[in-house]
């Protein structure tokens, strides 16, 4: 049963990471059907910019005035900083390209995602970033006769936090009003005098967040490595194809889905258990092409 | 006038008689046939390797400029037949090429036809999702099942125990490898001249019209009768199987095939290759693998930062010059003539 508890943690953690990676790509798609392609090595980045940070001159500063309360506030900077490079990208990158077929699309971020894995390479180097440091200080707790670790509780909160501010967001800001309005009709809202250049930064700066915020929470329990934005990408695919593409309920049920799957693959059928959850993203395409929870 | 003018260069460009291009592509395979013997092997090497995925774009290109789908798992193609010759070769203890060769295509014509009889079902950005999810089904299987694939190891091929041409030609003794370097040339050369006839062929038949008309306009072509879904099947078959051809002449060169070949950035260079030749041209993309591969080795060899460099010319690319090298070279080429007459 204590078994059967952490594992079920596990998976919770590990759905918790994967939503803020896919509710990031999903609003992308959702407000302004692009595909990005970067999106899991701006996650990476983010895991990078993290560690760096923790594990840096102001992390031992801050660890030592504040204690791990301090290396907590100082684990966003990861994902602001994804924010404001997603700010510069959308207007000098993607904006030319709106009114060209979607392959288009697709090429760009594909060029981007090249760009960005070399520049992690050049910025921190081949070795891995950790901020492990964090993980240590929060210790853990006992579940049954077993120790859990309570970063990992943390991020499963921060996760649930994550779904219900966008969720807020979305459904009961004006600034939400205003990104579903644009997101289903972009010309209409544009002549009712919405801003359409600055919601499109707007949304993917928000998108760029939820992936960089999901590299930061990551890396306290795992290192930063090079290739881990590439092999994200396509588990946060699954997760919004399962769920819908540009749907947020989507991307929370996805992610719980693929987190359990996955947990009980690694459990039950190791060998499979990547090509199980690449099948059942096809399945869910063939049968339902939008997704559990997509709109037509 | 600029109307009369425009009429001029339209037809130009589009009246070719058959034998115009006949002559330069025999003239380009001259040309390519005398290589090996002015140049040093290593470049002869590289130019193999060129006109080995030149087949893989000439194949992926069939859906993306003709059909009017763009796949992002064309590396499960490239895979299956890298996989099924190295398979061949280990277990089966097969020698001659040309048995590689069927059984490599064997393999990919029955892992395209099952993946493209799923993936038909959609068009657009679904479908580009779909061939990726598949290909990395693949991916995962070569990557975990590594008491079969060899894991991230891979296979070894062993290029010294090949034999062409039904054991006219083989490899034993000394020099081994610079004699497969040459004869390799040009049975790559010969399988390229062939697969391109081919394809100028297929794309130039009734049904290579078809799938034009259904890249236009699928309503319309339904319409007049074309069966959009079989078609696309069709050409989804055949585009992987150039792209498995490819995959099985890759893999005695490279002398070992590894996961990273059925990774899904490995489809997306198949798709760079297309773009940077332009895709909308018959020759881009054999152009645009050429030129990548030569780009790619010289890249890496120069600097650590190889994929920033390759990452920058696609953002460019797309930015700034959308139809390729060919389409580019056409268009000033048009410009030029009218500006003449």
């Amino acid at each position: 049963m204590t078994i059967f508890i952490i594992q079920l943690l596990n998976s919770f953690f590990y759905a918790a990471v994967l939503f803020l990676i896919a509710a990031g790509l999903s609003l992308i798609y959702g407000v302004m059907r692009i595909v990005n392609l970067a999106h899991g090595t701006l996650y990476a980045l983010g895991a990078y910019v993290s560690a760096w940070v923790v594990g840096g001159a102001v992390g031992h500063a801050a660890s030592g005035t504040l204690g791990v309360a301090g290396l907590l506030l100082l684990l966003p900077v990861g994902a602001v900083a994804i924010a404001v490079v997603g700010a510069v990208i959308e207007p000098t990158l993607l904006r030319p390209l709106y009114r060209r077929p979607e392959e288009y699309h697709l090429l760009i971020t594909f060029g981007l995602l090249m760009i960005l894995e070399d520049a992690m390479k050049f910025l921190f180097g081949g070795t891995p970033l950790t901020a492990g440091s964090i993980m240590d200080h929060m210790g853990s707790i006992p579940i049954g006769r077993l120790l859990y670790p309570t970063y990992n509780l943390f991020v499963i909160a921060i996760g649930l936090i994550a779904a219900l501010g966008l969720w807020w967001i979305i459904y009961r800001t004006r600034f939400g009003v205003i990104l579903r309005a644009t997101s289903q009709d972009r010309r209409m809202a544009a002549a009712l005098g919405v801003n359409v250049s600055r919601v499109y930064v707007q949304a993917f700066a928000i998108g760029c967040f939820m992936a960089g915020l999901g590299g930061a929470v990551v890396v306290p329990a795992q290192a930063a490595v090079l290739g881990m934005g590439i092999e994200a990408l396509i588990l946060a695919f699954v997760v919004v194809v399962i769920g819908g593409l540009g749907s947020l309920e989507g991307a929370l049920v996805g992610a719980l889905i693929v987190g359990l799957v996955r947990t009980a693959g690694i459990q039950f059928f190791p060998e499979i258990e990547l090509a199980v959850l690449y099948l059942i993203a096809t399945a869910v395409l063939l049968i339902r092409p939008t997704g559990l929870f997509g709109r037509a | 006038m600029s109307l009369a003018v425009a009429k001029k260069g339209a037809i130009t460009s589009i009246g070719p008689s058959a034998w115009r291009p006949a002559v330069v592509a025999i003239a380009i395979l001259l040309v390519l046939a005398a290589l090996p013997s002015l140049v040093d092997p290593y470049q002869t090497v590289l130019l193999t390797y060129g006109l080995i995925m030149a087949i893989a774009a000439l194949g992926f290109n069939l859906l993306l400029g003709y059909t009017g789908l763009l796949s992002f798992g064309h590396s499960a193609y490239f895979g299956a037949g890298a996989y099924t010759v190295a398979f061949i070769v280990r277990d089966l203890g097969a020698q001659s090429m040309e048995l590689c060769i069927v059984g490599g295509l064997l393999g990919t014509l029955l892992i395209s036809a099952l993946f493209g009889f799923v993936c038909v079902r959609h068009t657009r950005i679904f479908f580009s999702i779909l061939t990726l999810a598949l290909s990395q089904v693949l991916w995962s299987l070569a990557f975990k099942f590594f008491w079969v694939t060899g894991g991230t190891d891979g296979i070894r091929v062993a290029s010294a125990k090949l034999t062409l041409l039904g054991g006219l030609v083989n490899f034993a003794g000394p020099g081994s490898f610079q004699r497969f370097v040459f004869a390799y040339y040009y049975y790559v050369l010969g399988l390229f001249a062939l697969a391109t006839v081919i394809m100028w062929v297929v794309v130039h038949s009734p049904f290579g019209k078809a799938l034009q008309a259904i890249r236009d306009n699928e309503t319309r072509a339904s319409f007049v009768g074309i069966s959009v879904r079989r078609y696309r099947w069709i050409a989804f078959v055949i585009s992987g199987a150039f792209t498995g051809l490819a995959g099985v002449l890759w893999v005695p060169l490279n002398g070992l095939t590894t996961p990273d070949i059925l990774y899904w950035p490995f489809s997306g260079e198949i798709v760079f290759m297309s773009v940077l030749g332009g895709f909308r041209t018959f020759t881009g993309p054999i152009v645009g693998a050429v030129v990548f591969n030569y780009l790619k080795t010289y890249a890496v060899a120069s600097t650590e930062y190889w994929q920033l460099l390759l990452g920058v010319v696609l953002v460019v690319l797309v930015l700034a010059l959308p139809s390729g090298i060919v389409g580019t070279a056409a268009r000033l080429a048009a410009r030029f003539t009218r500006g003449t007459s």
